[in-house]
C-alpha cells in the first residue's frame, strides 16, 4: 500500500505549508493516532505501524504498515531487538512511508516491543529523508514493571541521537492528574488525549497563520539537531484574570516537574491560543511570566486566534533541554537575534518537491541533508546519558538558578566508640556526638 | 580480743575508667565499716562491659591487692557489680491463693507467692540477677509490706526483675574466679549505687538516683520505700571526652583533661568569647581551644542523658513520685553545675549523693565514685548478715550457698 501523503500541491516559488505526518508505532501509537482521527488534528497525514496484524486490522487509519508479515504472521513481536530487526529489514517500506513529509511526528508508547524496537529506527529512517523528526513518547507506569522501564530507557536513548526532538510523556506523572476515581479505559483516553494536544499544540503551532507567527523554521531552529529531551504542558484558562491563571496552572503542571524543568530548558516554544478577545496586554502578561521563570531558555512564542477557543486561553508549552553538557553560552546570544535559522537548517523544499511529483514507483530519494549515522554508544556512554537524565543533572546551563548545594553527609567518626556495640536510642546512634546529632552550630 | 571473728564483706566493681574494690567489716552488732580500699586504672572495659579480659583481669588483681594491703585482710570472695546495657528491669506480679482453713498468711504462702512471681517468662538466653519485692496485694488490698499474720484468699506480690544477657553476665564472674576469688552474688550497679546514697527517708518519700559512671549511666527509682524502677543508658564520661575530642579536635588524652579541668554543665553567657590554653608538651605549639564551644558540647551531651531519663521515667510514670528528688553519684557527679542541669531537666531537686550511711573512712568515702563499690558492700552485708547461729553452722551454710552459687551459674 502506498503511502500518500497531503501532496504539497501548490506551485512552486509560492511559500507552501509544510505537510506534517503523524505515524503511530505500536499499540499505544495505534490507539493515540486513532483518537487524533477521531478528534482531528488539522491537516496532518496520519499513518500507524505494528506488529501486530489484527490490531492494524481494526484500526481505521487508511495509512498501515505491518512489520514482520512473513517472519512473524502478523503476530506480536516479543522483544525490542527483535521490533528493530524487523524495522531495519523493512526500511524502504518505511522510508516509503514518510516520503515527502517535512515534519514527521512519531508517536509511540514506550516500554513495549514493538515501539521500543522499531520507533528509533522510525525516527532515523524519516530523518535521512530529510523530514524533521519529533517523537511524542508515552513512558511507561512505574507499576508496568522495572523491565519495561529499562526497555523504555534505553528506546529513549535510542530515541533521541535519532530523533530531532523527543517529547515525554511520562504516564506516572499524568497519573497525578488523573484523580483516582478514573477507570482504567479513562486514564488511557486521557493519555491519548495529552498525546492528541501536543500533536494538535505542534501542528497549530506551525501550521495555523498567527498573530504573532511562530512557523516551521521557528520549530526546527529550536529542535533541530539538539537531540533534547523535551516536555510538553497546556493549559487553559477563561475569565478576568486568565492570563495570571494560565502561568499558574503551567507551573502547577506535573508533566513540567512543578517548573523545574522550565527552569532548567534552554529552549521554550510557547504557543498562545485564545479566542477572538485575546488582547496585547494578555500575550504581554503571559509572555513575561514566562520568560521569568524561564530565565536561561531561547524563547519563542506564537499566538494564534481561533474562534472556537470564544473566551478561554490556552497555552502549550514545550521545553527541550539537552542532556549532554554542551556549551550553549555560544550559541544562545546569537540565536535569539535571528530572525531566520541558517538556510543550511532549511528543508529544501524543492527537491522535495521534485522528487515527490515523481510517479507512483517509491524511488529511493537523496537525502536532503546530511544526517550522520547514530553513534554507536558504548554501554557505559549509554548508561552515562541514561543514569544523567535520571538523576536529572542539568549540564552546566543549571548555572544560572542559583541553588544551593547539598554536601554528602558528614562521616562523624565515633572515635572511641567505633568499635563498640552501638548505644541506638529510639532510633538515634547516641556514640555519635550530641551537638552534631541537634545541628549545633560551633562558630 | 574473744569477741567472734569479724566477717568480711567485699565489693568490686569493674568500672569503665576505675576497678575498685572495698572491704568492709560487718561487726558481731551487724553493724558496718570501711576498712579498705583498692583500685586500678581500668583499661578492659568499654561502656561498662569488658571487652579484654586479661586487662581486666590484671586490673582487678591490682586493686584488689591493694585493698588487702590497706584492710590488711585476706579477700576469698566478693560481691561483684556488673552493669550493660544488655541489662533491663522489669514489673512482674505473681499470684497464690492461700489453702487454710483460716486464710490466714504464712511464711511458706509468702515464699510460695514469689516464687511465682519469680516465674518469669524471659528469652533462654537472659539471666535474672535480682528479684525485688514490691507490694503485696491481699484480695485486691494494695500496699501491704508483711502479709504473714493477714488473713486473706489470694495474695499476689509484685516484683522488680532486673535481668541481663546470661553470657555477658558471665564474663566479669569469669575474670574474677580467674584470680581465684569467689563471687557471692551478682550486684546490678544501679541498685548498689542507690543503697549507698539513699537514706531510708528518702526511699520512703520517692528518689531517683543515677550513676553517671563513664562507660555507662545507671539509674534507680525508688518510691514507697521499695524499687519501682531501673535502667541503663550507655552513655557516660567518655562519650563527654569523646564528644570533646571530635568538636575541639583535640586528642582523646587531651579532652578528658579539658574535660576535668574547663568542663561544666551549663554553658553560661560568661563563657561566651573566652578561651582556654591547651599545655604543649613535646615542643608542639600551644593551642588555644574556645571555652564556650567546650561547654556547649558538654552540655548538650549531659542534659541529653538526663533528658533521655527523664522521659522514661515519664512513660513510666515515675516522675511525679520523686518527692525527695534525685541524687547524683558516679564520677560524672563531679562535674560544676550538673546539678543545676539535672534540676532543670528532671524538674526535681536534686543533689549530690554522700555515703553518710556508713561508717569507717568517711573522709576518704565520701566521694560519687566510691558510691557503687559501698553499695555493694552494704548490699552484701545484707546477705551476710541473714545467717545467724553457730559460727560452724553459718561457715557450712556459707560453703553451701557458694556451691549452690556456683551450681546455678555452671
Amino acid at each position: 500500500m502506498n503511502p500518500e501523503t497531503t501532496s504539497p500541491a501548490s506551485a512552486p516559488g509560492v511559500a507552501k505549508a509544510p505537510t506534517a505526518k503523524i505515524i503511530g508505532v505500536g499499540g499505544a501509537g495505534l490507539q493515540a493516532v486513532q483518537h487524533m482521527a477521531r478528534c482531528g488534528v488539522g491537516e496532518a497525514a496520519l499513518a500507524v505501524i505494528h506488529t501486530d496484524a489484527r490490531l492494524l486490522g481494526e484500526s481505521t487509519i487508511t495509512d498501515k504498515l505491518l512489520l514482520g508479515s512473513q517472519l512473524t504472521r502478523g503476530l506480536k513481536v516479543g522483544e525490542p531487538e527483535l521490533g528493530r530487526a524487523l524495522a531495519e529489514a523493512e526500511a524502504h517500506r518505511l522510508r516509503h512511508l514518510c516520503e515527502g513529509a517535512d515534519l514527521v511526528i512519531v508517536v509511540a508508547g514506550l516500554g513495549g516491543s514493538t515501539a521500543s524496537g522499531a520507533a528509533p529506527v522510525l525516527a532515523r529512517v524519516a530523518r535521512e529523508n530529510g523530514a524533521l523528526v519529533l517523537a511524542l513518547v508515552a513512558l511507561p507506569f512505574a507499576f508496568e514493571g522495572r523491565r519495561r522501564q529499562q526497555q523504555a530507557q534505553a528506546a529513549l536513548a535510542q530515541l533521541r541521537t535519532a530523533a530531532d526532538a523527543v517529547i515525554c510523556l511520562p504516564n506516572q506523572k499524568v497519573s497525578t492528574l488523573i484523580d483516582e476515581k478514573t477507570s482504567l479505559p479513562e486514564a488511557m483516553q486521557i493519555i491519548d488525549d495529552l498525546l492528541a494536544q501536543g500533536v494538535r499544540g505542534l501542528l497549530r503551532l506551525v501550521k495555523r497563520g498567527g498573530l504573532l507567527n511562530v512557523d516551521f523554521a521557528d520549530l526546527c531552529h529550536v529542535v533541530r539537531g539538539r537531540q533534547a529531551e523535551s516536555y510538553f504542558a497546556t493549559a487553559e484558562a477563561a475569565g478576568e484574570t486568565r492570563a495570571r491563571e494560565v502561568v499558574e496552572r503551567l507551573v502547577r503542571h506535573p508533566l513540567l516537574d512543578d517548573g523545574r524543568l522550565l527552569a532548567e530548558a534552554d529552549a521554550v516554544l510557547v504557543s498562545l491560543n485564545g479566542g477572538p478577545g485575546l488582547s496585547l496586554k494578555e500575550v504581554n502578561q503571559v509572555m513575561e511570566q514566562i520568560n521569568r521563570l524561564a530565565e536561561n531558555a531561547q524563547v519563542i512564542m506564537g499566538a494564534t486566534i481561533d474562534p472556537a477557543l470564544a473566551d478561554r486561553l490556552a497555552v502549550t508549552l514545550v521545553a527541550a533541554r539537552r542532556p549532554a553538557p554542551e556549551p550553549i553560552a555560544a550559541r544562545a546570544p546569537a540565536a535569539s537575534e535571528e530572525a531566520e535559522p541558517p538556510a543550511s537548517e532549511f528543508p529544501t523544499r524543492d527537491v522535495e518537491l521534485g522528487a515527490a511529483r515523481f510517479g507512483d514507483v517509491p524511488a529511493p530519494r537523496m537525502a536532503q541533508r546530511y544526517v550522520p549515522p547514530p553513534p554507536d554508544l558504548t554501554p557505559e556512554e549509554a548508561q552515562r546519558l541514561l543514569g544523567g537524565r535520571r538523576r536529572g543533572i542539568a549540564g552546566p546551563r543549571s548555572k544560572s538558578k542559583p541553588q544551593q548545594g547539598v554536601l554528602p553527609l558528614e562521616v562523624v567518626s565515633k572515635g572511641r566508640f567505633a568499635k563498640s556495640e552501638p548505644t541506638v536510642h529510639r532510633g538515634e546512634d547516641l556514640d555519635t556526638p550530641t551537638y552534631i546529632r541537634r545541628g549545633m552550630a560551633l562558630n | 580480743m574473744f569477741d567472734p571473728e569479724p566477717q568480711l564483706v567485699v565489693g568490686l566493681e569493674i568500672g569503665t575508667s576505675k576497678v575498685c574494690a572495698v572491704v568492709g567489716e560487718l561487726g558481731a552488732e551487724g553493724t558496718l565499716s570501711i576498712i579498705g580500699l583498692g583500685q586500678a586504672r581500668s583499661r578492659g572495659v568499654r561502656k561498662g562491659e569488658i571487652v579484654d579480659t586479661a586487662a581486666a583481669a590484671e586490673d582487678v588483681r591490682t586493686a584488689i591487692a591493694e585493698a588487702e594491703q590497706m584492710a590488711d585482710v585476706e579477700i576469698r570472695s566478693v560481691f561483684l557489680g556488673v552493669s550493660g546495657a544488655h541489662l533491663q528491669g522489669c514489673d512482674n506480679r505473681g499470684r497464690h491463693n492461700i489453702p487454710s482453713h483460716d486464710r490466714e498468711i504464712m511464711d511458706e504462702d509468702v515464699q510460695d507467692v514469689v516464687r511465682n512471681a519469680k516465674a518469669i517468662n524471659l528469652p533462654a538466653d537472659r539471666h535474672v540477677i535480682h528479684v525485688i519485692r514490691q507490694h503485696f496485694i491481699v484480695d485486691g488490698q494494695e500496699g501491704i509490706i508483711k502479709p504473714v499474720g493477714m488473713s486473706g484468699a489470694h495474695m499476689e506480690v509484685d516484683v522488680h526483675v532486673v535481668h541481663g544477657i546470661t553470657n555477658r553476665l558471665q564474663t566479669p564472674i569469669r575474670v574474677v574466679k580467674s584470680l581465684q576469688l569467689e563471687v557471692e552474688n551478682i550486684v546490678f550497679n544501679g541498685v548498689a549505687s542507690s543503697l549507698a546514697v539513699l537514706t531510708a527517708a528518702e526511699k520512703e518519700r520517692g528518689a531517683l538516683v543515677i550513676d553517671l559512671g563513664a562507660g555507662i549511666t545507671e539509674y534507680a527509682v525508688y518510691a514507697d520505700g521499695i524499687i519501682r524502677h531501673t535502667g541503663t543508658l550507655a552513655v557516660g564520661g567518655d562519650h563527654v571526652t569523646n564528644d570533646l575530642a571530635y568538636g575541639l579536635k583535640v586528642a582523646m588524652g587531651r579532652a578528658e583533661t579539658l574535660k576535668i579541668e574547663h568542663g561544666a554543665a551549663l554553658a553560661g553567657p560568661e563563657v561566651k568569647g573566652r578561651t582556654v590554653a591547651l599545655p604543649s608538651d613535646l615542643g608542639l605549639p600551644e593551642r588555644v581551644v574556645n571555652l564556650e564551644h567546650l561547654r556547649r558540647i558538654m552540655s548538650a551531651r549531659i542534659e541529653e542523658t538526663f533528658e533521655i531519663i527523664a522521659a522514661e521515667l515519664e512513660s513510666a510514670g515515675l516522675l511525679e513520685c520523686l518527692r525527695a528528688g534525685a541524687v547524683l553519684c558516679g564520677g560524672g557527679a563531679r562535674v560544676p553545675e550538673i546539678d543545676k542541669l539535672a534540676e532543670r531537666v528532671l524538674g526535681v531537686p536534686v543533689a549530690l549523693g554522700r555515703t553518710k550511711t556508713i561508717n569507717g573512712l568517711v573522709a576518704t568515702l565520701d566521694q560519687p565514685e566510691f558510691a557503687t563499690g559501698i553499695g555493694l558492700v552494704k548490699f552484701g552485708s545484707f546477705q551476710t548478715q541473714r545467717p545467724r547461729g553457730p559460727r560452724w553452722a553459718v561457715g557450712i551454710r556459707k560453703k553451701l550457698g557458694a556451691l549452690g552459687t556456683v551450681l546455678r551459674r555452671g
